[in-house]
């Protein structure tokens, strides 16, 4: 652990890749990582010198579904790349070692490589009665992510657990899951999706190996090249959204036209993620081609935004069918019958109030002589 | 009854052109953001071609949103601008009360619209001290539905002034989170619409000094006791 560790290029040399494929492994991820043509020097640079950095891969609250996907990345060369030539130190789920073994492998690389390694954090924290709910080796969630995130040379937050708290962190919340941003200082890249696409995975980790830097992120710690635009922006269904065609319902003719699904609720304008772009099991499809709205997985709190069928959330404290348009009918109603009472009652004083309106108003230029009478 | 005095009324030019201008395009952007507001949220089933590039209903309807957002937006910054400049009736301290007597005149206005008692001091010939507190309530919800519409524009917008607002999307956790305030407020105007038309009417009726033409032709009417 201690001697230097091999870059990337002479990790492939030993397993027999030949320079050419080396090459078509840089091109890959600098595509990937969205690297000009002209940046590709520095890709093979970096892949060429730099040792390849030690990553440990925390698993907290969490299904595993951000693994599952991460090993489905498409192209097969860049998850080798995590696999083969990223050196795993530790992760729960895939490693060999078990029990102290494993908890050994894990301070180590903390140890010697303190500065240098990147953590990946997949799964929130629960926060509530010293974080008993989650523990591995006897310690907290909290405790082991804050002794990770010490000496992390960057944190990336896999998934929606991670980023913003997934279902774990849904109302109530009995855990009080946290996402890792708000534990640690360290500026975090969030990586939301339940799970994430697997490449974009593969990308904002390349993007890490070759710059050795932060992607741009945006105002929720997001990279920008992957969460910068909606859903809906690059879906296919879009022209039937600005032509006003939607599916009414599941079974009716315009859902088997592919019609836009935005009445049958879905989240595509509300929510920033690659899918529609990107795709998911190589390319293949994404929810909303396959017929379904997309449940906007990728964004905060999406577990407490309402039914997935219906655009308007239920309003808090009427039931779970209630949504703002039925309050608003009732409160609107309301409004429209306290005023037609109101004007009922004003009708029945009317007499009173003509009679005196009258009385303090003149008619003519000059008052009356007998206009005090009456 | 006998000792009442017949009294004459005098002109008042209360609402300047800005002002009304302000009032009726306010008026006309407010239903237009509300009927196309609605069809956005719940767009109607309107089909009449076969394919989408034939048709763009919806699309129109969401322009109709923006650009009526967008005169929304800058008729109620010169309406802010003209709370500085314009006539005492039209200026800002007409909205927000600080001094005991407005408070008053609130109390006093609530007796004449609840519980329909006769006014015993003297309503403003400008806002009422109620109207003016309604109003700058509504402005607040104005800049509200600014702030949340434009956040929500400025993700399919390169331009500079929905870009100013896109910092409030993360700060109220997301576009779902925004889009339901948005939506929920809208519900705002239309309750207002219902009770400030009818209390025009009502004040127009009680206190007889021309509400309601006022905010065509700018004039109102006082009692000449009370203007001395």
């Amino acid at each position: 652990m201690v001697k230097k560790l091999p870059s990337i290029w002479e990790a492939m040399q030993t397993k027999g890749y030949s320079r050419r494929d080396f090459m078509r492994f840089c091109s890959m991820a600098a595509a990937v990582a969205g690297v000009k043509v002209s940046g590709m020097a520095s890709v093979v640079h970096a892949f060429e010198k730099k040792p390849r950095p030690p990553v440990v891969w925390l698993h907290f609250q969490e299904c595993t579904c951000c693994s599952e996907s991460f090993i489905r990345s498409s192209h097969p060369i860049v998850s080798d790349v995590v696999f083969d030539y990223l050196s795993l130190d530790y992760t729960e789920t895939l490693q060999a070692a078990a029990g102290h073994q494993a908890e050994k492998c894990l301070h180590d690389t903390m140890k010697n490589n303190a500065g240098k390694y990147i953590l990946l954090v997949e799964g929130s924290v629960p926060m509530k009665d010293d974080g008993v709910y989650c523990t591995i080796g006897g310690r907290s969630a909290e405790d082991i992510l804050k002794e990770a995130a010490k000496d992390a040379a960057a944190v990336i937050a896999w998934g929606s657990c991670a980023s913003n708290g997934c279902i774990q962190a849904a109302n109530p919340n009995p855990t009080n899951a946290t996402p890792i941003h708000k534990i640690i200082s360290k500026p975090v890249i969030n990586v939301p999706g339940c799970p994430p696409i697997g490449d974009v995975m593969t990308a904002v980790i390349t993007h890490v190996l070759v710059f050795g830097k932060i992607p741009d992120l945006d105002g929720q710690g997001r990279p920008k090249e992957f969460y910068g635009r909606r859903v809906h922006d690059t879906c296919y269904r879009r022209p039937y959204y600005d032509a006003g065609m939607f599916v009414e319902a599941w079974d009716d003719d315009k859902a088997r036209k592919g019609y836009c699904l935005y009445k049958m609720g879905c989240r595509g304008p509300v929510t920033y993620n690659a899918c529609s772009v990107t795709r998911w099991n190589e390319g293949t499809s994404y929810p909303i081609q396959s017929g379904h709205g997309c449940i906007g997985c990728s964004e905060n709190g999406f577990w407490d935004n309402g039914p997935f069928y219906r655009h308007l959330a239920s309003f808090p404290g009427f039931g779970i069918e209630t949504t703002a348009d039925t309050v608003g009918t009732v409160v609107g109603v309301a409004a429209a019958a306290g005023v037609t009472a109101h004007a009922v009652t004003t009708h029945i004083r009317k007499k009173k109030i003509v009679n005196d309106r009258i009385e303090r108003s003149v008619t003519d230029r000059e008052p009356k002589k007998e206009g005090g009478e009456e | 009854m006998a000792d009442t005095q017949a009294v004459s009324f005098y002109r008042v030019y209360v609402w300047q052109v800005p002002v009304r201008l302000y009032h009726w395009l306010n008026a006309i952007c407010v239903l237009v953001l509300i009927v196309t507001g609605f069809l956005i949220g719940k767009p109607l089933a309107i089909i009449y071609s076969t394919e989408a590039y034939q048709q763009y209903w919806f699309g129109t309807v969401r322009f109709i949103h923006f650009v009526t957002a967008f005169i929304f937006f800058f008729n109620f910054l010169i309406r802010i601008y003209w709370g500085f400049v314009g006539n005492k009736y039209a200026r800002w301290n007409n909205f927000i009360p600080f001094k005991k007597a407005h408070f008053e005149e609130i109390k006093e206005v609530l007796k004449v619209d609840i519980l329909q008692s006769k006014a015993q001091g003297i309503i403003s010939i400008g806002h009422n001290m109620l109207a003016g507190v309604t109003y700058f309530l509504s402005f607040l919800v104005f800049l509200f539905q600014v702030c949340t519409g434009f956040a929500l524009y400025s993700s399919m917008s390169g331009s500079f002034l929905p870009k100013l607002f896109a910092w409030v999307i993360p700060a109220m956790g997301g576009d779902f989170a925004v889009r339901q305030w948005h939506h929920i407020f809208m519900w705002f105007f239309v309750v207002f619409t219902i009770i400030h038309v009818y209390l025009v009417f009502y004040h127009d009726y009680v206190e007889g000094r021309g509400t309601t033409s006022s905010m065509v032709g700018g004039w109102k009417f006082e009692r000449e006791d009370v203007l001395k």
